[in-house]
């Protein structure tokens, strides 16, 4: 084994052990903290799934007046589709409508008391990327149309919703990431205190400052990546835990919709995040009370 | 093997610990420092690990300007320099085995190789059997040999004491001098700072007097 493998299996032999006598505690501090945002990313995560099937292009019901005839509809049809800001155009006859109608769950024999269609022709059309407002009131003027409803508007609401709630995770993981740094930083200060005796005399017997340095280093690292692997375990759990109630709740709608957990990859970056942050509160921290020592 | 030329120490506030000092030891030369607390002897004795610089003047050890070296390069200076301190600096969570082994962790020994060097280290002080001890049970005496063995472990060319003997009776004290004096038979420069002449009239090293900062 070389002399530099050596020296690096040294300081992490010293830090292990230190991690194990106390160092631990900060680990823990650091998942529970970090759980709280990568759980609430997996739970955004999962909601952002249930948008996505919900279709979050958002349609356009154009319905056209009773009394407009069918060449007069297929006119029409004419000028949607050189609409550039279209980019689906889809008649639907009434007829057609009071059959979807029909086979809906028992709207069957209502419609059968009317005894007339009393639907009236359609088209479905689906915008390009863009501001909807406009677009509604433009298709409102066309000759023949009765009425636009942009059925996605709930959709549009809950991407809303869900882009305020990753804003807020994010915002609350750069905080807690502060944190972190802070609270590795301190552990590190109180570390090097206790071991002040002993980084004294040897750099007084030729110890050089990366010899004196790596333990912390590796500390730092290692406490950081302890509570990342600590804050995939809590929201793993928890995560498991509320997909009971969830499944229960889905159920009742018909569905089998359930919370999914962090992916490997995301559970990774988390790891290598909280590893990283450690060595950087270590370094700041080694940094500031390593020099106060002669 | 250690040279001073008019060499001048004066601390922050004006307060001057050196004044225009020159003196060199020869290779395997044994030397005292003697004067009384206060002349500035362990002021002299921290100018040659680089722990303090100096005001003026050079201090060349091994043929390096101590003075002008750059901090990266300190601890290789420290390295092949051995030092005992007044108290000891031992550390007092670990055995003495790994007291002495402390100085052979950063320096680049095979495990195998370590552990003869602190074995023969301990032998040679006369400590053998206590290696497994806590310094804290031994005497005075005991702890400053201990300390001496963790100076020669890495067989430093340069052996450095400050005052090594002040708080040892006298029979402790002969028996620590010995030692040192013995590391000079195998070639080693000794210096040591004291400020009790009796004690180093039987052996026949040179002599530098220090008297209010100046060689005397």
């Amino acid at each position: 084994m070389s002399a530099w493998l050596r020296q690096h299996a040294h300081a992490l032999r010293l830090a292990l052990r230190r991690f194990a006598g106390g160092g631990a505690l900060s680990a823990v501090v650091i998942g529970v903290a970090l759980a709280l945002p990568a759980g609430g990313y997996a739970v955004l995560d999962s909601l952002r799934g249930l948008a996505a099937r919900a279709s979050l292009d958002p349609q356009i019901s154009v319905f056209l007046k009773p009394e407009v005839k069918r060449p007069d509809a297929m006119a029409l049809e004419k000028s949607l589709r050189a609409d550039a800001r279209l980019a689906k155009v889809r008649f639907v006859p009434k007829e057609e409508a009071l059959k979807e109608l029909n086979a809906a769950q028992g709207l069957a024999e209502v419609t059968a008391a009317l005894g007339r269609n009393p639907l009236p022709d359609a088209y479905v059309v689906t915008p390009r990327e863009g501001d909807l407002e406009p677009l509604v009131a433009d298709l409102g003027t066309l000759p023949g149309v009765a009425h636009v409803q942009a059925d996605a508007a709930w959709a549009r609401r809950l991407a809303a919703l869900a882009a305020v709630g990753r804003l807020a995770i994010w915002l609350l993981a750069g905080l807690l990431s502060l944190g972190l740094v802070v609270v590795i930083f301190n552990t590190i200060r109180l570390q090097i205190l206790t071991h002040r005796d002993e980084i004294e005399v040897s750099k007084l017997i030729g110890a050089t400052d990366a010899f004196i340095r790596r333990p912390f280093y590796y500390l730092g690292t290692l406490q950081g990546a302890a509570g990342g692997v600590l804050a995939i375990v809590i929201v793993w759990s928890a995560l498991a835990l509320l997909n009971r109630p969830v499944g229960t709740l889905a159920e009742s709608f018909g569905s089998a919709y359930r919370l999914s957990a962090l992916g490997a990859a995301d559970s990774a970056a988390v790891v290598a995040l909280a590893a990283l942050l450690g060595w950087l509160g270590a370094h700041l921290s080694v940094s500031k009370h390593l020099r106060e020592i002669a | 093997m250690v040279s001073f030329s008019a060499v001048a120490k004066r601390y922050p506030g004006g307060q001057e610990a050196l004044t225009d000092v020159s003196f060199s030891l020869q290779a395997g030369e044994l030397a005292f420092l003697i004067g009384r607390s206060g002349a500035g002897k362990s002021t002299l004795l921290k100018l040659i690990p680089a722990i303090e610089r100096p005001t003026s003047g050079s201090v060349i050890v091994g043929g390096q300007n101590v003075g002008a070296l750059k901090r990266g390069a300190i601890p290789y200076l420290r390295r092949n320099i051995g030092l005992v301190f007044q108290d000891q600096k031992l550390l007092y969570d670990r055995s003495v085995y790994e007291n002495v082994m402390l100085p052979l962790t950063f320096s680049s020994h095979a495990p195998r190789e370590a552990a003869r060097r602190a074995r023969a280290a301990i032998d040679k002080v006369g400590l053998a059997g206590r290696e497994k001890a806590n310094p804290i049970e031994l005497s005075g005496g005991e702890q400053q040999r201990v300390a001496i063995a963790r100076a020669v472990v890495n067989r430093p060319s340069l052996l450095i004491a400050d005052e090594p003997t002040a708080n040892l009776d006298a029979d402790s004290a002969a028996r620590v001098l010995d030692i040192f004096v013995a590391f000079r038979q195998v070639g080693v420069t000794v210096l040591i700072a004291t400020h009790d002449l009796s004690l180093v009239e039987r052996y026949a090293g040179k002599i530098l007097r220090l008297e209010q900062g100046r060689i005397a």
